[in-house]
Formats: structure tokens, C-alpha cells, sequence
């Protein structure tokens, strides 16, 4: 069995990960900040650990401006609606995912205005073209750091330069790269970092957070939920502060516990030894498909400038009939379609029928790329 | 607990807190977290308890690091 959906969500999970949550629910299992007795407060320091942790994982410098929310795409509406006004203008890229441009267009309804800045088919984003895309009324650049769907890396550093000298703001989604790729919000001059934590952070589902730089102020982030937060109890209205005021009602923190131990691997095992693990990967399999006749890889087919998600079609088969085969015959378990980011196929050319993605983790191995290039293999010579 | 052997610092939450305990126990600060006293606060659930002779260096630990202090009585 070869797991090749780690784009989607990693599996396996590192050791330790469901050891944590396990202890949690048998030792500690008391809510956090809500009271102070031993347990709830072992509570809130495991909820403090997996700040820190991601944190540390991030270079962010202060880990009570970790906010923790159910996943990526609840992160991104945080920051989107919660920072947007009518009248504000909003820059993005061609190649991003739903969680960021279904938000976009549901606020272009509400008076924002949204330019989206088109990436070559690879994938590839000019910071000059974000520069020129930049207006007065310019409050917020949003962009992925690699796209789901062909793993190509966009310039958030340059971007990152470009945004702190115009006066606005960088939201980075990070789904694709958290744990996979090294990130410092501060070299970078990221303002927002949207990261998942069940994907190459290795936590469960139902974790991931928002950080929140310095640059934004507290009061002009209006909370997507209201509600208990355990502190200003005497008051009926929200906390004005970080983290509570974007947190409100009981955390997931058996999930956050599963995440502190994910982030912990990710940590020892070094985020530069993971990357150098993926690139030797993707590279030889970028280089196995692209020998297959008949067989077309997206995206700039260098490792060195993507993600280990590889994406390719088979000429002739359809992507879902591809995906069948090398789950039934093969027992490869990849993702096939439009990878909920219509924006990117179209700027790939290969909307609508999408692709065949395999996203390569941590834990995948040469061999198993070269057993499933055996495969493609295969399925291609039938078409031919 | 006898009168007059501790200060209490009040902070915004728990995790505030807890941020504050961890940096007390790295500057070799003996602390512990406890309910707020009734009579002092309804504010946050907890708050942090240091000893009294350690009252001005708890203080200046967490001002350092940039904690907002709600308040600091002796208790």
C-alpha cells in the first residue's frame, strides 16, 4: 500500500503523536483557562506548549499571537474577514486555492475590491506583477506558499519586501509548506501566516491556527466567533487581546496535543533534512513520469521550486479512471480532479478535468516512488 | 496560607499566565498558578503567586519581556 495523498492530509502520523493525545484524554482531559485546578491548568500549559512549538516551528517571536482554529481555512477567513472592509482592495495570485478565493468573492459581494494576479501555467508568480497590481486602497496581498494542486513555491519573500515597503499587509497561506518547507514569518515579512497542522506538521484533523504579526493590530481584527474565552468573565463583551479574542468556546486540545508532538518531530528531525528528503523524491519523480510516453507533468519540473506534490495525466485516460486503477489494482491512494482550486487549473490549461496529483510526505520512500512509476507505466502503455 | 508571605500578579488569561510562569521558572523564580482572590479580582480565572521577597524581580522579569501586568497585590 503506497499512501501518496499527503497533500490532502500526511499519513502516517510521526511517533508520539497519538501517544499525546492519548495522554491527554486518560491523565489531564480537564478545559483549559476555564478554571484552576491542577488539571485545567496541565490543560492550558499543553495549550501553551503547542503554541510555543509552533512558534518556535515558524520563528514567530511571541506565541500568545498563535491563534488556533479548527483548520487552514477557517485561518484564512480569520484574516480575510476579519481584517477587510468595503472599499479596501485586496491583491491574490491565479493559483489559489478555494479557502482563499471562495472567501475573496463572497467580500467582493460586501464592496471589497479583488484583483487576482495571473501566474504562468507552471505555476510561476512575477513580484513585479503584485508590485504593479498594488493601489492606494491596497490593504492586504494574499498568496499561497506552494499551490496544492502542482506544489510550485511562490515568491513570498520578494512579495514579503514589496508589501512592508508599500504599507500593506502579506496574509501567507502555508497549507502546502508548514513542516515541509523552512518558513520565518519574521525574514520573510510575513504579517499573516494561515498554517494547517494535520498535514506536514504531522498533528491531526481539526488543528491549525493563524499567527498574527505585529504589524496588525489587535482592534482592527474583528473576530469571526464571539463567545466564552475563560478570561473577562465579568464582561459581555469580547476580549480585546490575543489569543483569547479569536478564540472563543472550548479549544480541541487533545487535537493541539496530537500537534505539539507532530511539530516536536518535525523539529528534531530538522524541516532542512525533510525538504532535502522530498526534493530527492519529487526529483526522481518528476524524472520517472516525464520518460513515460504519453505521460504530461505540470507544473516547472524542477524539485528544487515545488513541493514534493507532483501533478500529471495520462493522455487519453481520465484522471478519475487513473485514480481507480492505481487504488485497485496498485493500492497507490493519490488525488484526482480539480483539487478544489479552480483558478489554478484554469491558469494551468487543465481545467476541467483536472489531474493526477500525487502528494509525497515525509515517510514516503524511493522505493515507493519508483513501484508507482512502474504503475503509471503501465496504465500509460495501455492507452498507447 | 499565612497572611502576608505572598504577592499575586494578575495577568489578562490563562495563557497569559502560563506565558508568565514559564519565564518566572526560567529566570529561577519560584511561582504557582491559583484562582484569583475573590477579593481582589473577578477578572481572569488565574492568576500567578510568587513570594513576596521575589515580588519586584517577578516583576521585572515579566516587564522585560513585554507581559502586560493587570495588577500586583500582596496577599
Amino acid at each position: 500500500m503506497i499512501y501518496f495523498d499527503n497533500a490532502a492530509t500526511s499519513w502516517p502520523k510521526p511517533p508520539g503523536v497519538a501517544e499525546a493525545m492519548v495522554r491527554f484524554l486518560e491523565a489531564v482531559g480537564a478545559n483549559p483557562g476555564r478554571a484552576a485546578h491542577r488539571l485545567a491548568v496541565e490543560s492550558g500549559r499543553i495549550l501553551y506548549d503547542a503554541r510555543e512549538a509552533v512558534a518556535d516551528l515558524f520563528h514567530a517571536p511571541d506565541p500568545l499571537r498563535v491563534v488556533f482554529t479548527k483548520n487552514v481555512t477557517e485561518a484564512l477567513n480569520l484574516a480575510l474577514r476579519g481584517l477587510l472592509r468595503p472599499g479596501d482592495h485586496v491583491v491574490t495570485s491565479s493559483m489559489e486555492h478555494n479557502s482563499v478565493m471562495r472567501p475573496l468573492r463572497a467580500l467582493e459581494r460586501d464592496g471589497v475590491q479583488v484583483t487576482v494576479v495571473t501566474c504562468s501555467p507552471q505555476g510561476v508568480l512575477a513580484p513585479a506583477d503584485v508590485a504593479a497590481a498594488i493601489r492606494p486602497a491596497t490593504r492586504l496581498v494574499v498568496l499561497n506558499h506552494a499551490s496544492n494542486v502542482v506544489g510550485t513555491l511562490l515568491p513570498v519573500a520578494e512579495v514579503g519586501a514589496i508589501c512592508r515597503q508599500r504599507g500593506v499587509l502579506l496574509l501567507v497561506d502555508a497549507a502546502q509548506t508548514a513542516g515541509a518547507y523552512p518558513i520565518d514569518v519574521e525574514a520573510a515579512r510575513v504579517d499573516l501566516l494561515a498554517f494547517t497542522g494535520h498535514k506536514s506538521m504531522g498533528g491531526p484533523m481539526g488543528t491549525g491556527g493563524l499567527i498574527i504579526g505585529e504589524r496588525v493590530e489587535e482592534r482592527q481584527l474583528e473576530p469571526l466567533v464571539r463567545g466564552g474565552t475563560g478570561s473577562r468573565s465579568e464582561y459581555e463583551v469580547q476580549p480585546d487581546f490575543l489569543p483569547d479574542m479569536c478564540e472563543s468556546g472550548t479549544p480541541n486540545v487533545v487535537g493541539l496535543a496530537g500537534l505539539e508532538a507532530g511539530v516536536r518531530w518535525v523539529l528534531e528531525q530538522g524541516v532542512e533534512t525533510i525538504r532535502a528528503h522530498e526534493v530527492t523524491l519529487a526529483r526522481a519523480l518528476i524524472e520517472g513520469l516525464l520518460v513515460i510516453p504519453g505521460v504530461t507533468v505540470y507544473g516547472t519540473l524542477d524539485a528544487e521550486r515545488q513541493t514534493a506534490t507532483v501533478s500529471f495525466n495520462i493522455i487519453g485516460m481520465e484522471p478519475s479512471e487513473v485514480g481507480l486503477r492505481l487504488d485497485d489494482e496498485h493500492e497507490i491512494m493519490c488525488r484526482v480532479g480539480l483539487h478544489c482550486a479552480p483558478a489554478a487549473h484554469r491558469t494551468m490549461d487543465t481545467f476541467p478535468d483536472g489531474t493526477v496529483r500525487f502528494g509525497l510526505g515525509a515517510f514516503n520512500t524511493m522505493a515507493e516512488v519508483e513501484a508507482a512509476l512502474a504503475a503509471v507505466e503501465a496504465l500509460a502503455r495501455e492507452v498507447r | 496560607m499565612t497572611t502576608g508571605q505572598y504577592t499575586v500578579i494578575l495577568l489578562h488569561s490563562t495563557s497569559h499566565a502560563i506565558h508568565a510562569e514559564r519565564l518566572l521558572n526560567r529566570a529561577g523564580i519560584p511561582s504557582k498558578m491559583i484562582p484569583v482572590p475573590r477579593h481582589i479580582s473577578s477578572s481572569c480565572g488565574v492568576c500567578i503567586r510568587v513570594g513576596r521577597p521575589d515580588r519586584e524581580a517577578a516583576q521585572r522579569v515579566l516587564q522585560v519581556a513585554g507581559v502586560e501586568i493587570e495588577g500586583t497585590h500582596d496577599i
